[in-house]
């Protein structure tokens, strides 16, 4: 990828990162650090990846994007914000009553969200129900989903990996947000759900791993998936909890609280002098 | 008189999604390897190419059936009741449930006439899991010929349907002509004494018991309520009214089912005495299906019984 495409992209991550911030400090509440590490993940899906209309959400010829891990509804928010499905003022109306923007992703009034989601293992079964769906009416569309590394633990997500391999549901294309910390603690201190990479290639998937803030690794990991025929592809994305905002990095507690006013001043201040960095 | 023609609601359910099939281009048909069981093999069979076994995994199962839905699939997803509707419970509320998605749930194997198999697969549960998911429409058809209209019905709604079938071959009660709403429930006697508020196998028990109340000089009129939720509120209101004296029977538990979801309306609106025949606070066990009906109090008999209790009881 080009240096100026790069840094295009670095810029909507940060604004998908200020979005988190902004919009879980104003609840009070919700899941920034799983929101901060997938922030290059879902840039990369909504800006160079899907082909989706915000104008016409609905648009049934569209890809499909199911967040397994809904509890970082923030960050998905955020990058549909930013992709024009909804104003960003919206974002700081977060969990309030009444409000649009639920505490995990709601299908029926949000628009750009592709399925209902937030507990964990039931996302991937509705991702591949949607990659059986195109196959079945012979539709080019694809299916994408990014899951936890803990919720890995589920059982569902097995159920499902199993079938869409079985399926050879190629148009499937999900990723693992391998950022090793659960609400508990790290994965191996809770109940690892390693090895990721050879669990999914038993389960017959094509596996990629990758750097999951690179946008060079992730663009060339999802142009592999589509050349991989007969078999679905799982990205492991290898990530940090809490990525740009330094005293949220790695640091578990940071799963599903939100920032305080001066902590809120403290994330964007250092959000900003990424685009310095940038060269905005 | 002729000899009367036996069918299992589960048996109508596969002749009617093979039917359906031949309309609906859309119609997708899932299974969790109970295929033959359920009858959703008659539909593999039919339309192998829009039929897919799940395998063991019902969790999965109403998962991959919520992502059909949400791309515009019509889809039935059939398991036996415990699993469809106890082991995916969550899958079924918040994966489908929640986000309203147009998927029909075949439950076969409900209640306890599942027989032999034991407490372990003989689902009295299911209807009060159902109910307690918003916007969740319930069936538990009566006959082959009511369960075979229901499923059309169901393909026309637009959102989930939870459809309970069972195993054992039962009477059939309606004819072809017989007119199927969801939502509106059918008075099939009329009567003042008593009203006998039945679903499913029990309507059958519930004529039976009818029969009995009549020679004894009870009139009793029967209710057949197939559809449990959204309840047909004027027929049961009127019902109460009209006779001030209720007994509930269906083969789920007293807790939860047709016989809560009637008391809980009336408590609200007319309070009268409304007895319950149905499975009471206890497990299953194993056993022939009318033997196991008959140990557990689900027989014409027993509906009959509840009937004079119930009239003591408005008496009193």
């Amino acid at each position: 990828m080009e240096q100026a495409q790069k840094n295009e992209l670095a810029k909507i991550a940060r604004m998908v990162r200020i979005g988190v911030i902004e919009s879980t400090h104003s609840a009070k509440s919700g899941h920034p650090g799983g929101s901060l590490s997938i922030a290059e993940l879902l840039t990369y899906l909504y800006f160079r990846e899907m082909n989706i209309d915000p104008k016409n959400p609905k648009w049934a010829g569209r890809d499909r994007f199911v967040l397994s891990k809904g509890h970082t509804a923030p960050g998905l928010y955020a990058v549909l914000a930013q992709r024009g499905f909804f104003p960003v003022e919206e974002l700081v109306k977060l969990r309030h009553t009444g409000e649009m923007l639920q505490g995990h992703p709601d299908m029926k009034h949000t628009p750009g969200v592709d399925m209902s989601t937030g507990s964990l293992g039931q996302g991937i079964s509705a991702a591949v129900g949607m990659a059986l769906s195109a196959k079945i009416s012979g539709d080019s569309n694809r299916v994408y989903s990014i899951l936890g590394d803990g919720e890995l633990e589920e059982g569902q997500v097995w159920e499902a990996a199993m079938f869409a391999a079985h399926k050879k549901l190629d148009n499937l294309c999900i990723a693992v947000d391998w950022n090793n910390l659960q609400i508990d603690g790290e994965l191996g201190e809770v109940n690892s759900p390693l090895p990721i990479k050879e669990k999914f290639e038993a389960f017959g998937f094509h596996v990629i791993e990758i750097d999951g803030s690179d946008f060079d690794q992730i663009e060339a990991a999802y142009a592999q998936a589509k050349t991989v025929k007969g078999k679905p592809t799982a990205i492991v994305a290898k990530t940090v909890k809490g990525k740009g905002v330094s005293f949220m990095e790695n640091k578990a507690s940071w799963h599903g609280s939100a920032p305080n006013d001066e902590q809120y001043a403290q994330a964007i201040a250092e959000l900003d002098a990424v685009l310095t960095k940038i060269g905005g | 008189m002729n000899e009367i023609k036996k069918q299992a609601t589960r048996d109508a359910y596969g002749e009617a999604l093979v039917e359906l099939g031949n309309t609906r281009r859309d119609l997708i048909v899932l299974d969790a390897d109970l295929a033959a069981a359920t009858k959703t093999g008659m539909f593999k069979k039919a339309h192998p190419d829009r039929f897919f076994d799940c395998g063991i995994a019902e969790q999965n199962l109403i998962g991959v059936a919520a992502g059909l839905a949400a791309t515009g699939k019509l889809v039935f997803a059939s398991s036996f009741a415990m699993f469809a509707a106890g082991r995916a419970f969550e899958q079924v509320r918040n994966s489908v449930g929640y986000p309203h998605l147009n998927v029909k749930i075949g439950a076969t194997h409900a209640g306890i006439s599942v027989g032999e198999d034991g407490a372990t697969h003989q689902c009295c549960e299911d209807i009060a899991l159902m109910r307690t998911i918003p916007g969740m429409t319930i069936i538990n058809p009566a006959d082959g010929v009511e369960a075979k209209k229901a499923v059309f019905a169901a393909a026309l709604l637009d959102g989930p349907v939870y459809m309970r079938f069972g195993r054992l071959a039962l009477p059939t009660i309606f004819d072809e002509a017989y007119k199927f709403e969801i939502g509106k429930g059918v008075q099939l006697t009329d009567g003042t004494d008593i009203a006998i508020i039945a679903t499913g196998l029990m309507v059958n028990e519930a004529l039976i018991a009818a029969e009995t109340l009549k020679n004894e000089g009870i009139s009793a009129r029967v209710l057949n309520i197939h559809t449990i939720k959204p309840l047909d509120r004027d027929l049961v209101l009127e019902a109460a009214k009209q006779t001030g004296a209720i007994v509930t029977a269906e083969e789920h538990s007293v807790i939860g089912g047709l016989g809560g979801a009637v008391s809980e309306f009336l408590s609200e609106t007319l309070p009268v005495p409304v007895l319950k025949v149905g499975v009471q606070d206890t497990f299953g066990m194993s056993g022939p299906a009318l033997e196991v009906l008959k140990h557990f109090g689900l027989t014409a008999e027993d509906i009959v019984a509840k009937s004079k209790e119930a009239i003591a009881l408005r008496n009193a």
